[in-house]
C-alpha cells in the first residue's frame, strides 16, 4: 500500500490564506482583523481606520508587508538579453544597485503584468511583479542561457514609506538611506541583519523598501517600530485600502484592477496594448526585439481607439464602477475602473477605459454617478476633467537628500 | 382508438424533457417506457434495502439551468447541490488534491510544480474562451450549412459571427483544439505527470479514445461547459441521485397534463405513405399520434425502431456505421462506513470530491490499449464519488454510497461477456480502490457491476455508449447524428428525434429533448414553450 512521502509535506487545506514572515506582528497590529488575499497571502485591508493610515503615507510614516508581491531571481550570462527580450523598455543601460518600472507584452503586444527590475549587482537581476509570471517567464527564456527561480516567499519586504521614512529608516539604524536617489539600491545592517533598502514604492510619496531574510523578519519589523517606542516618529502599518488611495492619486496602474491581462482575458477585445494603457513611453523601438515588437510597431502606426486615462470627477458623489459618456445622457464612451476620494486633493480621482475618436480624446466626459443615501438609491451626472499628470505629486518625494526631521 | 398528438419513446431525461415542453404547449402527449422506472441513465434505483444508487449518470453539471427554470423543476423536487474538488492518488503514497478553496488548490499544483501553477491560469483563461463559444450553441438548432434556406444561413452566419468574436489567433487555437488529443493539448501547459494525468481523465471519459487520441482535447470541453448556479466547469450532486432528475422533469410534464406508461415498450415506429402515425408495443398494442419522437440513440431508432425499407438506403449505412463504442463500466457499492484514505491528512475535504487513482498519462494510454484488445483495463480509470457525504436520503446516516464509474470495459470481452468475467471486471475496480483504502473491502455490503453489457440490455444504450454516440467533431453539431439530420426531424414526416445522439450530445443535459420540442412545436404551428438560453455577453 502506498504511504504518504515526506519528500513534500501536505499542503495544510486548513490555511486558506498563507501567513506572511510578518504574520505574528501583523496579526498583533491589525485592530480591525479584515483580510484580503494577496497572492494567497493574509493580508490586511485595514489596520486601524482608512484615513489614520492614509495619512500616515501624506504625513508621517508607514510601513507595509510586501512580501506577497511576486519576485524572481533572474540570473546568468543571458540575464540582461533575457530581461530585455521580455520587457517593452530598454534595460540594457539600467546600472547594478539602480531600479526601473517595466511592463511586458505577449507576441500581439497586450500587456502581461507590469513590475520592477532590481539590478542587484552585476548580472544578478530580481522582477518584481502583479500577477503570477513563472510560466511566462521560463517560456520566454528559451533559447537564453539564463536561471529564473521564483522567490517570493525567500525575501521578506516591507515598504517604509512617508515623509518621514528617510528620518526613520535612519533613526533605525540604517546608514546611507539619505544619499539613496529615486530607484537607487543600497545595502546597509539594521539591528545587525543585513537588509537591502531600495528608494523605491507604489504611494507617490517619499519611500523605500527594505528587503532581507524572512527568518529575520519579525526583527527587522521590530527595529523599524523601536524608533516609534523611542517616542521618536508616528509610524502605522497600513493595508491594502490605504495603499490603493495613495496608489489612485499618484496615478500607478494595477494589473487585473485598471486592465485584463493579456493572460486572464477571455473576451477577444479585453486585453489592452501599452498603448491602450498610456504607456507608450515604456515601449522602445530603438532596442534589439523584444516580444510583441511587431504588434505594437503595427499599432503605433494607427490611432488610438481607447485609452485609460486618468480622471478627475467633480462634486462629491465618489464613481464606483460608474459608466462615462460623451454629454449628460449621451453615448456610452467608457467606464471607471478605479477611483478615489483624494482626502488632500478634496476631490474624486480615477482611472478610466475611455473610448478615443480619430485618435482624440472625447471633448467632453460625464460620469453618471449611483450613490445611495439610507438604502435608497440615487443617480447623477458629474462633469470629468482629463489629467495626462498624476492627480497629486509633491517635490519631497523626489529631492536628494530628503528633507530632515 | 386515442391518437395523440405526441408519442415519446423511451422515458430518459432527454425524452422527458421534450416531453414536458410539448405537454407546456398544450398537446396531449404520452412517454412510453420499456423499464417499470422511469429516467433511463438518470435514475436512483434501491438495488440495496435502504440504499438509493445513482446506478449510470452520478453528477450533474451539464444540465442546462434554462430548461431548470422554465419547467420550474426546484418547485418539482431537484435539487442540485456543488461538489467539492477532486484528488488524483498517485502511486507513490502523495496526491494531487483539487481543493475547493483557489489559494489552496494553486498551493497545491506549486507543490508538484511551480510553473504549472501559474500555467493554469493561462489553462483556465483559455479552456473559458472554449467554453463560452460552444455554449451560445447548446440551446440551437444547428443550421445546415449545405442548405438554402433563410433559416439556415442565418442560422450560419450566426454561427460564424459568434465564431469570428474570437481573436485571430484565438481562431487558430480554436482548431486544433478541436482536433486534437488531449495529451498533446495539456502538454502546451503543463509537464507534471500527476497534474497531466489529473486534467486529462474528463477527456476519455465515455469515450472510445485513448489520451493520445486525436479528438479528445473537446471531449474535455464537453466536461467542463457545464455549470452549477453559473461557476463554469463544477459539478454537483443531484439531491436523492440522478433518479432525482427525471422525477422532476417527470412530475413537470405531468402538472402540464402529460401521461406516463413504463412497462410499455416500443417496438416499432409504424409508417404509413412515408408519414410516421404511431407505435407498435410489444405487447402487440398500436398506439396513434400526430409525431412520433425517439429518445433511442440513433442506431436504435433507424436499424431497430424502423423499417429499413421505410427510410433511405444512406441513411441506414450511416446508421449503421455511426460510432457509438461502449467504453465504459459502473461499479456502484452500498458501503457500512466512510473508507479511509491514509494518504490524505485527517480532516481532508478531498474525499467529497471526484477521486482518481491514474497518476500519468502512459497509464491512462495503457488503460485504453486493454480496451483496444476487448479486454477491461487491468489498471482502470475510475471516476469515484460518494455523494452521501452530502446527501442525506440516499443511504443510512452513517452509511456511504459510492459511484465508481470506470473507463475502459470493453462491449465484447475476449469471447464474450459472461457473469464470471462482470464479476472479474468488477473486482479489478474494488482492487485498485483498495489499494489506496485498506478498509474499504471490509465495508463492501452489496456491489453493482455493470459492464455495457449490462448498461446496453438495462437502459437500453447501445453498446453502453453513454453519450448514445461519440463525441468526435464528425459525428457533432450538424453532423450529429447524420448531416442531413442534425435538425432532429426523421426521414419520414412526423418522426422526430430527441436523444443525445443529436446535438449537442450526450450528458445529462436536456439539451436535445429541448432542441426537438423546438423543432416539433414548429412544425405543428404551436408557440415555442423552450427557453431561449441566458446568455453569456
Amino acid at each position: 500500500m502506498p504511504t504518504q512521502t515526506d519528500s513534500h509535506p501536505a499542503t495544510n487545506f486548513r490555511e486558506v490564506l498563507q501567513p506572511s514572515p510578518f504574520q505574528t506582528r501583523i496579526d498583533e497590529q491589525c485592530l480591525v482583523q479584515e483580510w484580503m488575499s494577496w497572492n494567497g497571502y493574509k493580508t490586511a485591508r485595514v489596520f486601524d481606520t482608512l484615513a489614520s493610515e492614509y495619512f500616515a503615507v501624506r504625513s508621517t510614516c508607514s510601513v507595509m508587508d510586501l512580501t506577497p508581491m511576486e519576485k524572481y531571481r533572474i540570473t546568468g550570462p543571458d540575464a540582461m538579453a533575457f530581461l530585455n527580450r521580455l520587457v517593452t523598455r530598454d534595460i540594457s543601460a539600467l546600472k547594478p544597485r539602480r531600479v526601473t518600472y517595466v511592463i511586458w507584452c505577449n507576441d500581439e503586444g497586450k500587456v502581461l503584468d507590469d513590475g520592477t527590475i532590481f539590478h542587484l549587482s552585476e548580472g544578478d537581476y530580481r522582477l518584481c511583479s502583479q500577477h503570477h509570471q513563472l510560466d511566462w517567464l521560463l517560456l520566454s527564456s528559451l533559447g537564453f542561457d539564463v536561471n529564473i527561480e521564483q522567490e517570493t516567499h525567500n525575501i521578506a519586504a516591507l515598504a517604509v514609506q512617508g515623509p518621514t521614512s528617510c528620518s526613520v529608516l535612519t533613526a533605525a539604524g540604517v546608514t546611507g538611506v539619505e544619499r539613496l536617489k529615486p530607484f537607487d539600491i543600497g545595502y546597509s545592517t539594521l539591528n545587525g541583519i543585513d537588509v537591502m533598502v531600495s528608494r523605491t514604492g507604489f504611494t507617490g510619496d517619499l519611500g523605500y523598501e527594505v528587503w532581507a531574510d524572512p527568518t529575520k523578519a519579525l526583527a527587522v519589523w521590530d527595529a523599524i517600530f523601536a524608533v516609534k517606542e523611542q517616542g521618536l516618529f508616528d509610524i502605522r502599518p497600513i493595508g491594502l485600502g490605504a495603499l490603493d488611495m495613495v496608489r489612485i492619486e499618484a496615478g500607478f496602474i494595477m494589473p487585473g484592477d485598471d486592465f485584463n491581462t493579456a493572460e486572464t482575458a477571455v473576451r477577444a477585445d479585453r486585453d489592452r496594448s501599452p498603448f491602450e494603457l498610456g504607456l507608450a513611453w515604456l515601449v522602445s523601438f530603438k532596442k534589439p526585439y523584444f516580444t510583441g515588437k511587431k504588434a505594437l510597431l503595427a499599432e503605433s502606426k494607427m490611432l488610438t481607439g481607447r485609452r485609460l486615462v486618468r480622471l478627475s470627477v467633480e462634486g462629491n458623489k465618489t464613481p464606483t464602477d460608474a459608466f462615462l459618456y460623451d454629454s449628460k445622457g449621451g453615448s456610452r464612451i467608457g467606464t471607471i475602473k478605479s477611483c478615489v476620494w483624494s482626502p488632500i486633493l478634496k476631490m474624486n480621482v480615477s482611472l478610466a477605459d475611455v473610448e478615443f475618436v480619430k485618435g482624440k480624446p472625447p471633448e467632453n466626459i460625464w460620469a453618471e454617478i449611483y450613490y445611495q443615501k439610507e438604502l435608497e438609491w440615487r443617480a447623477t451626472w458629474a462633469k470629468c476633467t482629463m489629467s495626462t499628470k498624476p492627480f497629486w505629486s509633491h517635490p519631497r518625494s523626489s529631492i536628494t537628500p530628503p528633507n530632515k526631521f | 382508438m386515442k391518437n395523440y398528438d405526441a408519442i415519446i419513446i423511451g422515458a430518459g431525461h432527454n425524452g422527458l424533457t421534450n416531453a414536458a415542453f410539448l405537454a407546456k404547449a398544450g398537446l396531449d402527449v404520452v412517454v412510453l417506457e420499456k423499464n417499470d422506472y422511469i429516467g433511463g441513465a438518470t435514475a436512483s434505483l434501491e438495488l440495496h434495502q435502504d440504499w438509493k444508487y445513482s446506478n449510470c449518470s452520478y453528477v450533474c453539471s451539464l444540465f442546462r439551468p434554462e430548461i431548470y427554470q422554465s419547467l420550474d423543476l426546484g418547485r418539482h423536487g431537484l435539487e442540485v447541490v456543488p461538489l467539492q474538488g477532486s484528488v488524483t492518488f498517485k502511486q507513490d503514497g502523495d496526491y494531487l488534491g483539487s481543493y475547493h478553496q483557489p489559494t489552496v488548490w494553486r498551493r497545491e499544483v506549486a507543490r508538484h510544480s511551480k510553473r504549472d501553477a501559474d500555467a493554469a491560469i493561462r489553462f483556465d483563461a483559455d479552456l473559458m474562451k472554449w467554453c463560452r463559444l460552444i455554449r451560445g450553441f447548446l440551446l440551437r438548432t444547428p443550421p445546415d450549412p449545405a442548405s438554402f434556406k433563410i433559416r439556415d444561413a442565418m442560422e450560419f452566419a450566426y454561427l460564424l459571427k459568434r465564431f469570428y468574436s474570437l481573436s485571430e489567433s484565438q481562431i487558430y487555437e480554436f482548431i486544433r483544439f478541436f482536433t486534437m488529443s488531449i495529451a498533446e493539448y495539456l502538454e502546451q501547459y503543463f509537464e507534471s505527470d500527476v497534474i497531466l494525468a489529473h486534467f486529462s481523465g474528463g477527456s476519455i471519459i465515455g469515450t472510445g479514445l485513448g489520451v493520445y487520441s486525436p479528438g479528445t482535447a473537446y471531449v474535455l470541453l464537453h466536461h467542463a461547459m457545464g455549470d452549477v448556479d453559473g461557476n463554469v466547469g463544477s459539478w454537483g450532486f443531484a439531491r436523492g441521485g440522478m433518479g432525482s432528475v427525471s422525477a422532476a422533469i417527470g412530475s413537470a410534464f405531468k402538472s402540464y397534463g402529460g401521461n406516463i406508461r413504463t412497462n410499455a415498450e416500443v417496438q416499432n415506429i409504424i409508417v404509413k405513405g412515408r408519414k410516421a402515425t404511431g407505435v407498435m408495443l410489444a405487447s402487440g398494442e398500436q398506439i396513434y399520434a400526430k409525431a412520433v419522437v425517439s429518445n433511442l440513440d440513433a442506431k436504435r431508432t433507424f436499424l431497430s425502431l424502423m423499417d429499413a425499407n421505410d427510410i433511405p438506403a444512406d441513411l441506414v449505412k450511416r446508421a449503421e456505421n455511426f460510432k457509438i463504442r461502449g467504453s465504459s463500466g459502473k461499479v456502484n457499492i452500498a458501503l457500512d462506513g466512510m473508507p479511509e484514505f491514509p494518504a490524505l491528512p485527517k480532516g481532508s475535504p478531498l474525499t467529497l470530491g471526484h477521486m482518481h487513482f491514474t497518476d500519468t498519462l502512459e497509464r491512462l494510454e495503457r488503460a485504453y490499449d486493454d480496451w483496444k484488445d476487448d479486454r477491461w483495463s487491468q489498471d482502470p480509470y475510475v471516476d469515484m464519488v460518494i455523494p452521501t457525504q452530502y446527501d442525506p436520503t440516499m443511504a443510512p446516516p452513517g452509511k456511504h454510497m459510492m459511484s465508481v464509474f470506470v473507463q475502459y470495459c470493453p462491449v465484447e470481452a475476449d469471447g464474450g461477456w459472461t457473469d464470471a468475467k462482470r464479476d472479474a471486471f468488477g473486482a479489478a475496480v474494488i482492487d485498485q480502490i483498495a489499494d489506496y483504502s485498506p478498509n474499504f473491502k471490509d465495508l463492501i455490503l452489496h456491489a453493482e457491476i455493470r459492464t455495457p453489457r449490462e448498461l446496453e440490455a438495462e437502459v437500453g444504450l447501445t453498446e453502453g455508449n453513454i453519450f448514445q454516440g461519440e463525441l468526435t467533431l464528425d459525428q457533432l453539431m450538424f453532423n450529429r447524428p447524420f448531416p442531413g439530420y442534425a435538425q432532429y426531424r426523421g426521414p419520414v414526416k412526423n418522426m422526430y428525434m430527441c436523444s443525445s445522439s443529436n446535438h449537442p450530445g450526450g450528458g445529462v443535459m436536456g439539451a436535445p429533448g429541448a432542441n426537438s420540442a423546438r423543432e416539433i412545436l414548429r412544425d405543428l404551428g404551436k408557440p415555442n414553450t423552450t427557453p431561449e438560453d441566458f446568455g453569456d455577453d
